[in-house]
């Protein structure tokens, strides 16, 4: 049975502002010069590698965290590495307010749990959520839950593809 | 029922589904290419998930390998040749390392008629706009079921209509009312959406110049973007193609429905650069303090063909560039690179002191052809100017003509001073 639930810590991709970043794209997430790397589990420690001020993130997080990022996260190229190297984190699933349309199905199609959570940002403004908060996320209700605080915030629940796809694995299992 | 989209039409054309806006279908597809970037994982997940499986049709796979060409590592030489070596097995055909950019060579190669749908390793699939085509860039997960299945999910995306007007007396090119598009559109207005342009700046653009503008759609965050024909287009299809016959171009119905209509102003365009770090970053050359650069590119898939070349040429020829500064020109193709040697303006460029080098995506592409050094300034005609995308330094987007002006002048500038 695939578990539509996670629960984590989060680490937001925030500026210098303490904002989230937007328009994060798949050369800052994983680097073009390690692209020949085709070993999932060697992908991770680039994770973020050329985002700054947040290259030594493969060293602070740990598995089971969430990341939360801005509008259009993994715009740009279609690399599957920009998905694979969360996972290879441990990465339990990306919340961001919208994604680079490759990304999506990047993510999708590999049975990698990413979500919509629109006005993201103004929810951290408010510190609201923050870093290193705990969560618990509902795919299916489309709920997440800060368990640090108790606040519950509506999100965009899976889309059936989504289900159908993780349910299975990944697109190449169904 | 209301009409139809471009975009809304092609799917229908390749489903058994009714096709709405926001619906997720699963479309057939007409060609699915791999490249030497994802192409080793798409081979990895093919033997992986379907060992001893045939692909769905060996005429409609291709590997186009554009990116390391040819491999400057080891691992990338391997990765090319479990590639060549999956090719061969599966019977299906390699462009290989001499070929240049995957999505040229595809329109030259007669591969996509009208109509088409074409998924591959490549963000900027979607220049097949520019041909009446749907192009999706995809991931090698997405690919190796492609490979097998020859079809995939889509979720119909929205249509947004795009209106350019206004008129200018100024010289632009088709690099600088895509940077101008993009300054306004920016990421947000058509994430995730398919366009229409419509208007006379847009619907006058030949062939090439449609390319250079469609394909910074992704950029934009877009699906795929499309231009009416005008009286030429068909013409220049058939010459880049080969193909004698075309299929009729794919129209909106006139009573199709688009989730907006946007106005788009560009009266007060000139010539135009997208400072770092974000392509959208669109600004004025005019309202640049001087910039002082370090390397010029010419070249990639929005701005690698022979009419490109020849731009930059016109500027060059029998003057020097600037002493200290370097140009690099990567042709888009091969037939591109012919193209120029048969027009004999080579000579004249490695005069002016370009560095002409061999066809594919190396300027973008993992610095295969060079990088800046931290801080120096790059002016480019690539398609992205994220921090480390081309180097330590800062990347300036712009056309074939200001890169020219600006290696001669030494800063950025869109004429000879």
């Amino acid at each position: 049975m695939t578990d539509f639930k996670v629960k984590g810590k989060v680490w937001l991709i925030t500026d210098n502002n303490g904002e989230l970043i937007n328009d994060i794209d798949t050369d800052q997430i994983f680097h073009n010069q390690f692209l020949h790397i085709t070993e999932i589990s060697e992908m991770g420690e680039h994770t973020f590698g050329n985002l700054e001020g947040w290259e030594n993130f493969p060293e602070k997080c740990n598995p089971g965290d969430i990341v939360f990022a801005g509008s259009n996260f993994g715009a740009g190229s279609s690399r599957q590495q920009a998905v694979d190297c969360f996972e290879a984190l441990g990465i339990k699933a990306i919340v961001a307010e919208s994604y680079g349309a490759i990304y999506k199905r990047n993510a999708i199609n590999s049975g990698f749990p990413i979500l919509i959570f629109q006005q993201i940002n103004n929810f951290v403004k408010d510190d609201a959520i923050k870093n290193l908060d705990e969560i618990e996320i509902d795919f299916l209700a489309g709920e997440l839950k800060n368990i640090s605080s108790g606040k519950i915030f509506k999100i965009n629940p899976f889309s059936k593809v989504q289900k159908d796809i993780m349910e299975k694995g990944s697109l190449l299992t169904i | 029922m209301p009409g139809k989209t471009v975009i809304e039409k092609i799917f229908t054309n390749h489903s058994k589904e009714d096709i709405s806006p926001g619906k997720i279908v699963w479309i057939d597809l007409d060609v699915v290419t791999a490249r030497d970037f994802g192409g080793p994982n798409v081979v990895k997940n093919f033997h992986k998930n379907y060992e001893g499986q045939s692909v769905f049709d060996q005429s409609k796979v291709f590997f186009t390998f554009d990116l390391t060409v040819p491999p400057k590592t080891i691992q990338y030489a391997n990765n090319q040749m479990i590639c060549r070596k999956f090719a061969k097995e599966k019977g299906v055909k390699v462009f290989d390392i001499d070929k240049g950019i995957g999505t040229h060579t595809l329109i030259e190669n007669g591969l996509v008629p009208s109509g088409s749908i074409v998924v591959g390793t490549d963000s900027h699939m979607n220049i097949l706009g520019a041909v009446n085509s749907f192009g999706q860039g995809m991931g090698d997960v997405d690919i190796a079921f492609g490979f097998r299945y020859g079809r995939t999910w889509f979720e119909v995306p929205e249509t947004v209509k795009v209106k350019i007007k206004g008129n200018s007396s100024y010289d632009y090119s088709a690099k600088d009312l895509v940077i101008k598009a993009l300054s306004i559109l920016r990421t947000d207005k058509i994430l995730g959406k398919a366009v229409e342009f419509y208007g006379d700046p847009i619907e006058k653009l030949d062939l090439p110049e449609r390319i250079t503008f469609l394909s910074m759609i992704t950029e934009m965050g877009g699906i795929v973007g499309f231009i009416p024909f005008n009286n030429n287009t068909e013409n220049e299809i058939k010459k880049m193609s080969g193909l004698d016959n075309i299929v009729p171009e794919i129209k909106a119905d006139g009573d199709a429905s688009y989730s907006e209509i946007i106005d788009l102003d560009i009266s007060d365009i000139e010539s135009m650069v997208s400072a770092p770090p974000y392509p959208h970053n669109g600004m004025k050359v005019s309202d640049l303090e001087k910039v002082n650069v370090d390397f010029g590119f010419v070249g990639s898939c929005t701005n690698g063909r022979i009419e490109d070349i020849l731009k930059v040429w016109t500027i060059l020829k029998g003057k020097k560039i600037k002493e200290g500064v370097q140009l690099s020109i990567v042709p888009a193709t091969i037939e591109v690179y012919k193209q120029a040697f048969e027009k004999g303006i080579l000579k004249d460029l490695l005069d002016a002191g370009a560095i002409i080098a061999n066809p594919g995506c190396g300027g973008c592409a993992q610095g295969h052809i060079g990088m800046t050094g931290k801080g120096e300034v790059m002016v480019s005609t690539g398609n992205r100017n994220f921090p480390g995308k081309q180097g330590d330094g800062f990347n300036y987007l712009t056309s074939p003509e200001v890169v020219a002006f600006s290696v001669l002048n030494g800063f950025i500038s869109d004429r000879e001073f």
